[in-house]
């Protein structure tokens, strides 16, 4: 902890930061296991306990659905309609069981701060790793559908293919989308955080029933939207290395 | 009062951190315009609301990504000290 500024200011109960746990060494490197991965595995519990429920339902589904089947339908039903409207008919279908994992997952990381965890997507490592995951699977996508001549005329694409000028700066272009992608969600949600923190750390007295108010905007709104853009840009960069239908 | 190096290194990062989130002014400019242009679309084609709605928020979260690298740099400023 070095908030040295706040706790000179006479508020020694702000506490956003990540804490560690307990340290290990691997390979001569001390780590650390954080408060990030434990709420990480608190939300990756909540979650495999949901699938195992809606497992168990879907096995003996009615015809007629009732109460949970219901619930289950329509998440599966929004997820595919987004999905497949945005990528088409190629690429939606592959894609559609990864896109839906992730806009859970984000979605449940976003909203656990209201139930008093630390939010997991808060800490740059679990966002840096989405981002990463997304940057691979463009790159895939683009090597599968694209001959290689194709590719590096992209890469040239204002200038003609025999003079490169403009390779470096596509290459940065392609570098910069996991890091914008991953630090947008990272600073939305750490930005949540801090308020949220700051309200009950500086006004702990008076914060009674009001900050209920912030707690809609920061965690469910926009963490949800930040979820969507999220998705959302994954799905565009994508299905942009697709053939259209 | 004896002002030390590192005192003097943690009032410059509060300067540079309230600098910093200056760049909030241009997403906010931003953000008002997508959402303007989102209202006038509204009014000259209402039955197509839920997809300008979708367009304006994806396009406002992007837009507002340069402010949250304002953001991130007075986080960093005032909370990792990498200059201390």
């Amino acid at each position: 902890m070095n908030n040295a500024i706040l706790m000179s200011s006479g508020a020694d109960n702000i506490d956003f930061m990540i804490h560690g746990i307990f340290s290990y060494e691997l390979f001569g490197q001390t780590l650390w296991i954080t408060t990030s991965h434990v709420c990480i595995l608190i939300v990756m519990l909540a979650l495999l306990v949901f699938a195992v429920a809606a497992n168990r339902k879907m096995k003996n589904a009615t015809e007629v659905p009732d109460g949970f089947q219901n619930v289950l339908e329509l998440i599966v039903e929004k997820l595919d309609g987004v999905v497949m409207g945005t990528m088409g008919k190629v690429a939606g279908p592959k894609f559609v069981n990864y896109i839906s994992t992730i806009f859970v997952f984000i979605l449940c990381s976003n909203i656990s701060g209201l139930f008093g965890l630390r939010p997991p997507t808060a800490d740059y490592g679990t966002t840096f790793a989405l981002g990463l995951i997304t940057f691979f699977l463009i790159h895939i996508a683009q090597f599968r559908n694209n001959s290689l001549p194709q590719i590096w005329k992209d890469m040239c694409s204002p200038l003609p293919p025999w003079l490169p000028i403009w390779f470096p700066i596509n290459v940065i272009s392609e570098i910069a989308v996991p890091i914008s992608l991953s630090l947008r969600l990272f600073a939305n949600v750490l930005s949540g955080t801090v308020m949220m923190a700051l309200v009950y750390g500086l006004l702990g007295k008076i914060a009674i029933i009001w900050p209920a108010a912030l707690h809609i905007y920061f965690d469910l709104f926009s963490g949800a939207i930040q979820t969507y853009v999220f998705c959302m840009l994954t799905m565009t960069y994508i299905s942009q290395n697709y053939p259209s239908e | 009062m004896n002002i030390t190096g590192n005192d003097l290194i943690m009032a410059c990062s509060a300067i540079g951190a309230g600098l910093a989130v200056i760049a909030g002014i241009g997403p906010g400019i931003g953000q008002g315009i997508a959402a303007g242009y989102g209202a006038a679309a509204v009014g000259r084609n209402p039955g197509a609301k839920g997809d300008i709605m979708s367009t304006m928020l994806l396009g406002q979260a992007v837009a507002e990504t340069t402010g949250l690298y304002g953001l991130l740099i007075a986080m960093l400023l005032l909370f990792v000290k990498p200059l201390s």
